[in-house]
């Protein structure tokens, strides 16, 4: 049985997720998108962090560092190319 | 003691993850979305952080958790000013309410931005 904190912080975790997945359909520019597609990366990073310190498995520590480093390459990606193309 | 602290800092990330997605939702403008979601997320996940490197005392812990946070650190920012000069040159509405736009004119020299 998890604790409270737990249930607590991935629930709210979740919602916050779930709001950037509104901002991410609704978004008027490209910007707006890659925004909430940065912050869900980010939302990721921190679930799996959670997650790491509701089992107590190091493992997810190193996902969470890889989910992180592609999705700082892939804003970077997306940056070059809205610079390139204009939105 | 340890505990009640890693629970506080838990529930402090959830909190700041969660005022990150209602930035990202309700902001006015581009740049405003981009502010509210990089600082809060960041501050959240450091807070996860400290709590999962409190609970679990270990080396390994640590210096991952460490690792982590000083990555995030150094890379959401940089992304952050990424898109945001961006989606300045590609000329992106903003909000009516700024006070003070020091954008240059579209067709004016833009190297200076």
């Amino acid at each position: 049985m998890p604790s409270v904190a737990f249930v607590v912080a991935s629930t709210m975790l979740a919602v916050a997720a779930g709001l950037t997945f509104i901002r991410l359909a609704m978004g008027p520019t490209l910007p707006d998108r890659v925004i909430a597609i940065d912050l869900i990366g980010v939302l990721l990073v921190c679930l799996l962090v959670v997650v790491a310190g509701l089992t107590a498995q190091q493992a997810f520590l190193d996902v969470a560092m890889v989910v992180a480093l592609i999705s700082f390459v892939g804003t970077v990606a997306y940056a070059r190319y809205i610079e390139r193309e204009g939105s | 003691m340890i505990g009640w602290l890693s629970d506080g800092l838990f529930i402090a990330g959830g909190t700041f993850g969660l005022l990150a997605g209602v930035g990202a939702l309700r902001m006015p403008d581009v740049f405003t979305r981009m502010q509210a979601s990089t600082k809060a997320s960041t501050l959240g996940l450091g807070c996860l952080l400290a709590a999962v490197a409190l609970r679990n005392p270990e080396l390994s812990f640590v210096v991952r958790a460490a690792s982590i946070a000083a990555f995030m650190l150094l890379t959401t920012a940089v992304s952050a000013h990424v898109i945001a000069r961006a989606a300045a040159r590609s000329g992106a509405p903003i909000w009516k309410g700024t006070l003070v736009d020091e954008r240059p004119r579209r067709g004016a020299s833009q190297d200076s931005l």
